[in-house]
């Protein structure tokens, strides 16, 4: 503008969102967006004729299979919680805080398809294919409610108390609230894991769900989604603390939690299957360097290609999405009616999981990359209009402010766009993870090749796979952690619990 | 041109005036003066209800968009007067006609060399002036401005205020500083709990007068 240098904070942050939305641009310009199906329209017509007439009678085993739903996530949410608990006490470790990136870093969907080698299609798989990562996810979190904590209880306890003691008298009190909520909600996260568990052949509600669609039968398909619904949504009424302890009894005895396996069967998984082939039949370094290379080029390096094209693409029209549906949710644009109806779009949009959502898209418009985009963007662009949205009540504007596009564009989105732009960056790890896991729906990202492999029983390239799926989340971690203290640095507010995750 | 007739204004809650009784005509310049709390923003806001298409407004918290430079919280006096394409292209980039306009207001209030930096990197009194700039643009007869200049320096304040009250025949001021009240407005009004308690020509009054208001 006119050589004199403009020095905004407005204008920083649309350095930082020019950037993702050139990577997001390359992205979409790489993707496989064809439409594989001759006839989507007539598709969808048929699936919506199933949403509206839906069949609630015809799924045999329908209340097993929600039990077994809730069961698994109930135990592998409680599991998840005491495990993220004791590792968040010893968070100041460099080696805990690692460990417990790595294990949630790997999806449940992931760790599902490992323990079925280990455990079979039984409780323990689906149990610890939730308290796994979420032993992870749950350690970070407490882990830092703990760090941000108020230090000065502790420091003003009598010199010589124990450090137990220290614990639960000065530490534990100030996040007990905060660490309830937040099991809460992971509560519900853990449903929609357990359900989309049965695309693995788990026997909750996604095993049913799975063969309704791809059978044709949408009617039943609809019905179980609705019954899925009714579940997340009536959560806040029936998950009262007094009663936690009965649901969980009422989990261990419906699905008990025993490994019936052979324990043989375990040591040698990780001893002989796990191996690289070529060092199992002695081919030595040089063997395993053939292979590791022939790995590389055949499935890796064109794996981590199609993750992260998918990936970025998925969240610019996240971005995109968040930025057109905010103003729905928010108290500052619309009237009554019209906010009404945005919330229930936005919670619909947010409950489906995204894996329910590529697999509906992939029956509607064929294989290609644009299913995964489409339910990344949808289900992560609500959540984020969502937040940003709550996050919108807080502004007070002045009584002469403008109205519509000039209210949205001048007094409104300059004030969010840093808190939109955390809340994505937050989302974004999460993107790449949900991402690399479309692959078993049969979109060519890491998942892919983690579900060829495991059915070609080859774990040792399932091992080198995930390996890379990890270290792609963590990269992508570190990369929207820089990215977010650079906004911090710039002023933008710190974000609600409940935001990841 | 504002008419009160024993009316009751309030600001979410209680009464701040029980029977409001005031007449403003064309043409006036009002001082409004009294201790905080006594009701100045409250009538700033029912003034503004009365004609709100012929007011330019400059509150005195929320006015600005901190994120956004000088320009562009000036040009926003302007919204309601472009489409809003071109509010929106101006956002985005600016036109040359749209630099040059803004760019006039700016210079008048000395803010030229900060035109293109954002107010959350200004001082307050830099803050202040752009808030006034924005009345400024907003090119309308009738100033209704709370405390504007109450971040500026004294000389600059009395400079600040004439020159804005040369552009609006007509303008209602409320302020803390008597003497810039005495120097500026023909007319000042004196406010204490919700009641009007002075109500005279600037040149009746004493800088003596004005002190009872506040003790």
């Amino acid at each position: 503008m006119t050589g004199r240098a403009v020095n905004t904070t407005a204008a920083r942050w649309r350095r930082t969102t020019g950037f993702l939305a050139l990577l997001g641009l390359i992205a979409w310009l790489c993707a496989d967006l064809d439409i594989a199906r001759a006839s989507p329209g007539a598709e969808l017509l048929r699936v919506a004729k199933g949403f509206l007439a839906p069949d609630f009678f015809a799924t045999e085993q329908l209340g097993q299979a929600l039990a077994n739903t809730l069961a698994f996530a109930l135990q592998g949410t409680a599991l998840g919680a005491v495990g993220g608990f004791v590792l968040a006490m010893l968070w100041q470790h460099r080696a805990i805080r690692g460990f417990a990136a790595a294990i949630r870093a790997v999806h449940e969907l992931f760790w599902g398809l490992l323990l079925l080698q280990l455990a079979g299609l039984s409780t323990v798989t689906g149990v610890l294919a939730i308290a796994i990562p979420y032993t992870g996810i749950f350690a970070k979190v407490f882990g830092e409610f703990l760090e941000e904590a108020d230090p000065q209880p502790e420091r003003a306890l009598p010199a010589g108390s124990d450090s137990l003691s220290r614990f639960f008298f000065a530490r534990l009190p100030l996040i007990w609230a905060s660490c309830k909520a937040y099991a809460s909600y992971r509560l519900e996260c853990a449903l929609r894991a357990s359900a989309i568990l049965g695309f693995i052949g788990l026997p909750t509600i996604g095993f049913h769900l799975e063969s309704a669609f791809n059978e044709g039968y949408y009617d039943q398909g609809a019905a179980l989604l609705y019954v899925f619904f009714i579940l997340i949504f009536t959560l806040r009424g029936w998950l009262r603390p007094v009663v936690l302890p009965l649901y969980l009894l009422a989990a261990v005895l419906w699905a008990p939690p025993v490994y019936s396996g052979n324990w043989q069967t375990l040591v040698r998984f990780v001893s002989h299957d796990l191996v690289p082939a070529p060092l199992r039949e002695g081919h030595g370094l040089a063997g395993l360097w053939d292979w590791f290379g022939m790995l590389a080029q055949q499935q890796l390096w064109p794996g981590i290609w199609q993750t992260l094209v998918l990936g970025m693409a998925a969240l610019l029209l996240t971005g995109v999405l968040a930025l057109l549906l905010f103003p729905l949710h928010s108290p500052l644009f619309g009237n009554r009616a019209s906010r009404l109806a945005g919330h229930g779009l936005l919670v619909v949009l947010r409950t489906t999981p995204e894996f329910f959502l590529a697999f509906f898209f992939l029956i509607v418009l064929g294989p290609s990359m644009l299913p995964g985009i489409l339910a990344l963007s949808l289900h992560t662009g609500a959540i984020v209009a969502h937040l940003t949205g709550r996050f919108s009540e807080q502004l007070t504007l002045r009584d002469d402010a403008p109205t519509g596009l000039d209210r949205y564009s001048y007094e409104v989105l300059p004030r969010i766009s840093p808190n939109l732009l955390a809340f994505l960056l937050y989302r974004w790890e999460i993107i790449m993870r949900e991402t690399a896991v479309l692959g078993i729906l049969g979109i060519h990202t890491l998942g892919f090749y983690i579900d060829s492999s495991v059915a070609e029983f080859r774990f040792d390239r399932t091992l080198v796979l995930i390996i890379a799926t990890v270290a792609l989340n963590l990269a992508v971690d570190a990369l929207s952690r820089h990215l977010r203290q650079r906004l911090r640095g710039d002023g933008a507010v710190p974000l609600p619990a409940g935001s990841g995750g | 041109m504002f008419v009160f007739e024993n009316a009751r204004l309030a600001h979410q809650g209680p009464a701040v005036f029980e029977r409001l009784s005031l007449r403003i005509d064309d043409g006036e310049q009002v001082a409004l003066l009294g201790p905080s709390g006594a009701g100045k923003s409250t009538l700033l806001a029912a003034l503004r209800r009365q004609q709100p298409g012929l007011c330019a407004w400059c509150p005195q918290q929320g006015a600005l968009v901190p994120m956004l430079s000088v320009f562009h919280n000036i040009y926003m006096g302007s919204l309601a007067r472009h489409s809003r394409w071109t509010n929106l292209r101006n956002l985005i980039h600016p036109s040359r006609a749209q630099r040059h306009a803004v760019g006039l207001v700016a210079e008048q209030l000395g803010l030229t060399d900060k035109l293109f930096t954002s107010i959350d990197q200004l001082s307050g009194g830099q803050a202040q002036r752009t808030a006034l700039g924005r009345a400024i643009y907003c090119q309308r007869p009738v100033l209704l401005a709370d405390e504007p200049v109450s971040n500026v320096d004294e000389h600059q304040a009395l400079a600040l205020t004439r020159q804005v009250l040369d552009q609006h025949p007509t303008a209602v001021i409320a302020m803390h500083d008597r003497a810039l009240a005495l120097q500026c407005c023909q007319r000042l009004i004196g406010i204490r709990e919700g009641r009007i308690v002075l109500d005279a020509r600037a040149a009746e009054l004493t800088l003596g007068d004005l002190d009872a208001l506040y003790q």
